[in-house]
């Protein structure tokens, strides 16, 4: 089991900087054995924390995106109906017993992110993503899942983890979760990161950018999230906004406000906040951080 | 930050126990969930040698205890005032959410006037604004009682049982039309537009694999829950009968409804109006709701809704009704944390106000300013006549 420093300092190497809260609660998860839920704003790296665990601990990432209507079939397990129709059709006339023995065994079930989960040799990460857009039956369905790590599947009989896979689980609050899974949980509120911070992930995901480059998009990008805005740029538009600065060969953004407003495109993502960022309002900014 | 409390960390004496039970119980008293896995957890949290100073146990158990973001805002302020030792046992969080709240507004304040450019006037201004707003607020109340006279006539019309007859056809129209909604999840069924391969093939197995019986699926139904919340305050005292007879219909005729009742305080009252008799569920109710006709604090109403009634009383397929003209003593930062906590739980919610009939209303009552950027429908009613021509909108709700 890692402890708290060494998890900060393995994800600062695969590119994610944490704060000293994430990774306590990621050194919770080996310790308590609980699943972590992550809540945030679109755009504060909820996705890639789970991406950036995996990779230090070198396990398989899988991951369930949810949506309205996610049922067993899409999440847990599904027959593969077109060969177990084939088998019949090749077995006719022989023992029906046997036939059904046949069809309803290991080889005709799909596992889906669910089940893969925990059938696995090397426990994985699993990604339960955005898990405030399915609804209140998958939900209640999940815990228990999260509880028992096991399932049954009444052709099979009931199928136990044979490693406990590492849970992420993330939402943005768009609708209120039950209390049950919460308190099952441990809980991070991730935000967007303070300039010092997201100038560290520029400089890890870009190491060919110059520091006082990075530290400038940072502090800018601070600044642009504290304008009235209809969508905050989030830390994934902050590194595309980087690297298309770089290919572009600039070095000062107060040297070059044309080419740093044309390449807005990276940052705002609405006509509306567009039309909001008018030059002078990016000459005003550019000027406070520069 | 107490030190050598929590240095003790090798074997958890009985004083540590205690203390950390003591600071579980401020946690619960405060609002937080925290059940006896998450204490057990904590305690293996402090045995361990990795959390050995008192800010990684801070942090650890912050992960560890909250459960949602006002937890997770308020749990610094309560670690600090447990640990430290200063005996502080309960209600730390209405200090803590008031420094949180002040804090937002101070943050708030200054990104506005960094916005505007000039930073002093401007703030001026503003709080000047905002005395006039309340000042605008008390003498609409004092409107509210010059227009005794008008109002208490559509009252009056109200007790006819004419009147109390349609309020329930108008209810029994709106459950009909509301509560049907598919939802995106199938059941088996006799006949549906979808077949259910999983349970055809094992049909077929006794036909040799000739799929014979067919197994169908189709959407299935979710009744539209309705929770209303009326505000039976001082000042809304002439609309609360038409009201109270329209929830009474509401719970006659919808298949899933819930009704509260606030004004000081929060009571559900949807067993005293389920009594068939409308005369006998008004008096059941006066005895249940004490109070009525007092001020209104709605911001705490439904803080108290939310936390007690909430998880039980609301689905994704709620509606929430609110009954109420938005006069609110209590803070208005309150009420709109509140609303925005509401609006993540339900589908959608309505806000009646029977002060939009008014001509030149404009809702500016500082409560209600607060509620409106949650509110999914905002529209007057009064009278039965305006719930009857807002049919159509509820229904599409």
């Amino acid at each position: 089991m890692l402890d708290r420093q060494s998890i900060s300092d393995r994800l600062a190497t695969v590119g994610y900087i944490a704060d000293s809260g994430l990774a306590t609660a990621l050194a919770l998860m080996d310790l308590l054995k609980r699943p972590l839920l992550l809540e945030g704003a679109a755009g504060v790296g909820k996705t890639e924390v789970a991406k950036a665990l995996s990779s230090i601990h070198g396990v398989p990432l899988i991951r369930l995106q949810c949506h309205e209507g996610l049922d067993r079939s899409d999440a847990l397990y599904e027959w593969n109906y077109q060969r177990q129709l084939l088998a019949i059709k090749a077995r006719e006339g022989q023992d029906a017993d046997a036939t059904e023995a046949l069809i309803f065994s290991e080889k005709y079930l799909m596992q889906r992110p669910l089940l893969a989960a925990i059938r696995q040799d090397v426990a994985p990460v699993l990604l339960i993503d955005e898990i405030d857009r399915a609804d209140e039956e998958f939900e209640a369905f999940l815990l228990e899942v999260l509880s028992d790590f096991q399932v049954s599947i009444p052709e099979l009989g009931t199928i136990k983890a044979t490693s406990i896979p590492r849970v992420v689980l993330t939402c943005n609050g768009t609708r209120e979760l039950s209390d049950a899974l919460r308190r099952r949980c441990l809980y991070h509120a991730l935000d967007f990161p303070d300039v010092d911070r997201e100038a560290r992930i520029i400089l890890a995901r870009l190491p060919d950018i110059d520091t006082t480059l990075a530290l400038q998009i940072a502090r800018l990008v601070d600044r642009i999230r504290k304008e009235d805005l209809a969508k905050i740029p989030g830390v994934a538009e902050t590194l595309d906004w980087a690297a298309a600065l770089v290919g572009m060969g600039i070095s000062r953004l107060d040297d070059e406000r044309e080419a740093l407003y044309d390449t807005l495109a990276c940052v705002l993502k609405t006509r509306q906040d567009r039309m909001r960022m008018t030059p002078e309002v990016l000459s005003r900014l550019v000027a406070k951080v520069a | 930050m107490a030190k050598p409390v929590l240095s003790t960390r090798e074997d958890l004496g009985p004083a540590m126990r205690r203390r950390l039970a003591g600071f579980v119980a401020t946690l619960r008293d405060n609002g937080l969930q925290v059940g006896l896995a998450e204490t057990r957890d904590a305690l293996t949290v402090l045995s361990d040698r990795d959390f050995d100073r008192p800010m990684r146990v801070k942090t650890a158990l912050r992960a560890l205890f909250c459960g949602r973001r006002s937890d997770w805002d308020a749990f610094d302020a309560l670690f600090d005032a447990f640990w430290s030792g200063r005996g502080v046992k309960t209600r730390v969080a209405t200090s803590a959410s008031a420094q949180v709240s002040q804090k937002t507004v101070k943050s708030l304040s200054t990104s506005q006037s960094s916005n505007s450019g000039d930073e002093l006037p401007m703030d001026v201004e503003r709080r000047e604004e905002d005395g006039e707003a309340d000042a605008g607020g008390q003498s609409r109340r004092e409107g509210a009682s010059r227009h005794d006279l008008i109002a208490r006539t559509d009252f009056r019309k109200l007790a006819d049982p004419d009147e109390l007859a349609e309020a329930h056809a108008l209810a029994e129209r709106l459950s009909r039309k509301m509560r049907v909604r598919l939802t995106r999840r199938d059941k088996v069924a006799a006949r549906g537009p979808r077949l259910d391969l999983r349970r055809t093939i094992r049909a077929s197995l006794a036909h040799g694999g000739t799929p014979i019986e067919l197994v169908k699926r189709r959407p299935r139904h979710k009744p539209l829950r309705l929770v209303v919340l009326v505000d039976a305050s001082g000042s809304m005292s002439l609309y609360t009968a038409v009201f109270l007879r329209f929830v009474h219909g509401v719970l006659d005729h919808f298949r899933e409804a819930e009704a509260f009742l606030f004004h000081t305080r929060l009571v559900h009252v949807s067993d005293a109006l389920r009594e068939k008799d409308a005369g006998r569920a008004l008096d059941r109710l006066g005895l249940m709701a004490e109070g009525v006709g007092g001020g209104t604090r709605i911001g705490e109403s439904l803080a108290t809704f939310n936390r007690w009634h909430a998880a039980r009383v609301i689905h994704s397929r709620t509606c929430v009704m609110i009954l109420s003209d938005g006069y609110d003593t209590g803070e208005p930062d309150l009420l709109g944390t509140e609303m925005a906590a509401l609006r993540r739980r339900c589908k959608r919610i309505v806000w009646l106000n029977p002060l939009i009939g008014w001509d030149g209303y404009t809702p500016e009552a500082r409560g209600m300013a607060a509620a409106l950027p949650h509110v999914d429908l905002f529209a007057p009613a009064h009278t039965l006549e305006s719930l009857m021509a807002l049919e159509p909108y509820l229904a599409r709700i």
